[in-house]
């Protein structure tokens, strides 16, 4: 009885448990109650909006509002994010959910425009303030015709360090604007340098120091970076991603990369930090807004993407991000420049105290006659000869093989005992049976 | 009547442990233009060295793990009841929290320049060397350990300790000759249990290490990250074969012991 009552209760419980989630749906869904409301679907890297937090513009329930006055839509916008431009592209290519709005970064953008999964709305076209974008984010490799994309952000890589740990020599070099990647491969701060944990940023800053191409098709370049990436092994405290916030404000370690936008905030909670673009060049990325090809509400995604480059909202979301932006009407706008401050200025969009250009060269890996994947293939088995040199003993290796060795024996040893086994209890069976025959 | 109550757990053992298991089979034989190929099988042996060192930091964390796991479980055992309460519940307390975020707070600890080192005015370098992941990892799996060591203890007939003494056994011989072989069972289920999680973690060596090395969770996270999900794949795949083979070895030891949990 009581077998059949937990049956019974299974598929009600399943009932309770399906109905919640629908109760859940209508209610998300429930402040424009009309039949007539569209759904918008935005998918945006975490953190990458102004979002109405600490009282700041709230970017998509203004949209709302701007729909419903202007345009007289009743429109919700329904907001996801995601971590990495990888996570993203395996959502929308697997088909698990349909998007109106994506913001990739340039690479993939490249990738999904040549894979077909873009749709060309031709901003130059639809979209009216796609004129206050700087030309200079205009043309650029992922989107040569500008019918896909309209930039929403970029950052460029450089180096952080400690004023108070590095010495009066260096110091003098940066202020001079002569700061170079060197400080990254220097013998005197051994133990105080921090690296990317992937290797494309990684192997990026060895080639901009010994001022290859780092998309090269040149495997001999490559194997000169993993050289200088293996020597400078020895000085580095550490391959670091989102720990580097908390080792460079402690004072851990002095010397650092990453982005122009994170160094802004680390510098808030540790005013010894500074900044330089080394003098060789660094990368950049382009962060874009996109269309997937499968979009249900594609004129309202390119209403959205108009409404995005409006100056209040991109003014809002430029400050709330701490990136750089491409907006011509952020850049003249002087409520942005003091809400960021002189110093965020310099650090975002200083390339005037850089003699060098800035080459947005950061793409992704073309990679002429070995192709993408030869490329990537080969970078990841160079990183991880770097990581496991001299990692593993002799003793391991000699032990490894024993207990290997022994288990081996092992196993063929007791498949044999098996075997003698079950054909002597054949046997045994064989003789019973005989027996009750008997 | 069994068969139709078990059928939510075969749909739930179907959807979500044998096709995600397909599916590591199949990208582990694929190229990425999708034909059958052997390639991504062949070509790990660029990644010799990781499987050998995850092995070797996995091997040494499950053995310091026994080293002071079994004592532990002794005593719990041996303590009054009342309490081998508080001692199980504060064995079980570190686990209340995140294992990510026990692990970002032993990073941030033991850092150069981090809170340890600030409060004894030294400069000793701990993260980025092998002794923090393996620290790292006794420090998260100690209680897999326990667990089972001390379940299987507490339940050996108190009157075997006694005619043990009463017959003339010092108190190590009852350990070694009376506690310690009733016991193996428990020490196979901690070592399986300890074991196979410390080979795959991802986490701990990278925050840990410093990211100065690599484990073959790492890669594996790595791989599927920079997309080149076959490679990723077969490694997974070789990785579910090498641990199907040690519970196999596990299994020859622990023969004819029950409480273990290899089949």
């Amino acid at each position: 009885m009581r077998k059949i009552l937990t049956l019974l209760s299974l598929p009600l419980l399943l009932s309770v448990l399906l109905l919640s989630f629908t109760a859940c749906g209508e209610k998300e869904e429930g402040d424009a109650p009309t039949s007539d409301t569209i759904v918008l679907n935005v998918y945006n890297w975490g953190e990458y909006i102004s979002d109405g937090s600490f009282g700041s513009y709230d970017t998509n329930a203004e949209f709302e509002k701007y729909c419903k006055e202007v345009l007289g839509k009743n429109v919700k916008v329904v907001y996801t994010t995601y971590a990495t431009n990888e996570d993203m592209y395996a959502k929308i290519k697997s088909g698990a959910g349909t998007y109106d709005i994506i913001i990739p970064s340039d690479y993939m953008i490249d990738k999904m425009r040549e894979e077909g999964e873009l749709y060309a709305f031709d901003p130059a076209t639809s979209i009216p303030n796609y004129q206050y974008v700087q030309n200079t984010y205009k043309n650029l490799f992922y989107d040569p015709e500008n019918l896909y994309s309209v930039p929403y952000t970029y950052g460029k890589v450089g180096i952080i360090y400690n004023k108070t740990m590095i010495d009066e020599e260096d110091l003098s070099k940066i202020e001079a604007g002569e700061g170079s990647w060197d400080l990254l491969f220097n013998e005197k701060y051994k133990g105080k340098i921090l690296q990317f944990n992937n290797p494309r940023d990684a192997f990026a800053t060895a080639m901009f120091y010994l001022g290859l191409n780092i998309n090269s098709a040149n495997k001999a370049d490559w194997e000169k970076a993993l050289k200088l990436l293996s020597e400078q092994k020895a000085l580095v405290q550490g391959y670091v991603s989102d720990e580097i916030f908390n080792k460079m404000t402690s004072g851990s370690a002095a010397i650092a990369t990453y982005y122009a936008g994170d160094y802004l905030i680390m510098v808030e909670e540790n005013e010894n930090l500074g900044f330089y673009y080394p003098k060789e060049g660094t990368n950049e990325f382009v962060d874009a807004m996109c269309i997937p090809k499968d979009a249900k509400q594609k004129e309202l995604a390119v209403e959205y993407i108009n409404f995005m480059l409006s100056e209040e909202a991109a003014i809002a979301n430029a400050t709330y991000i701490c990136y750089g932006s491409p907006n011509t009407l952020v850049l003249e706008s002087e409520e942005y420049a003091d809400e960021m401050g002189e110093e965020a200025m310099a650090v975002l969009y200083g390339q005037a105290e850089n003699p060098y250009p800035f080459d947005p060269m950061y793409h992704g890996m073309t990679g002429g006659e070995m192709g993408e994947a030869g490329i990537q293939a080969l970078m990841n088995g160079y990183w991880e000869s770097l990581k496991t040199e001299n990692a593993i003993e002799l003793w391991v290796h000699i032990t490894s093989a024993l207990i290997v060795g022994g288990v081996l024996a092992y196993a063929i040893y007791s498949l044999y005992v098996k075997k003698k086994h079950s054909r002597f209890y054949r046997k045994r069976e064989g003789t019973k049976e005989n027996d009750k025959k008997a | 009547m069994r068969s139709a109550a078990a059928a939510p757990h075969i749909f739930w053992a179907a959807l979500f442990i044998v096709v995600p298991l397909l599916i590591v089979i199949y990208y582990a034989f694929t190229s990425p233009e999708g034909g059958f190929s052997m390639e991504n099988i062949f070509g790990l042996t660029d990644y010799f060295d990781i499987f050998l060192l995850s092995i070797e930091l996995a091997v040494i964390a499950t053995f310091v793990c026994l080293l002071i796991g079994y004592p532990m479980a002794y005593f719990i055992a041996k303590a009054e009841p009342s309490r081998q309460k508080i001692y199980m519940m504060l064995l079980m307390l570190p686990m209340w929290t995140n294992l990510l975020i026990r692990t970002y707070s032993i990073m941030v600890i033991l850092d150069d320049g981090g809170f340890l080192n600030s409060l004894l005015g030294t400069e000793l370098h701990i993260i980025g060397t092998k002794g923090a992941v393996i620290f790292g990892m006794v420090y998260d799996f100690l209680p897999y350990m326990v667990l089972p060591i001390y379940t299987c203890i507490s339940k050996i007939n108190k009157n075997m300790w006694e005619a043990a003494s009463d017959l003339g056994c010092s108190p190590i011989r009852v350990l070694t000759k009376v506690i310690l072989p009733l016991s193996l069972s428990g020490i196979i289920s901690g070592v399986t249990m300890v074991l196979v999680p410390c080979i795959s973690t991802f986490y701990i060596s990278q925050k840990l290490g410093g990211g100065t090395f690599e484990l073959i969770g790492d890669t594996i996270e790595r791989q599927f990250v920079s997309g080149t999900l076959n490679v990723g794949a077969a490694l997974s795949f070789v990785m579910m074969i090498l641990i199907l083979i040690s519970l196999w070895v596990m299994h020859k030891f622990s023969d004819g012991q029950e409480g273990g949990i290899v089949p």
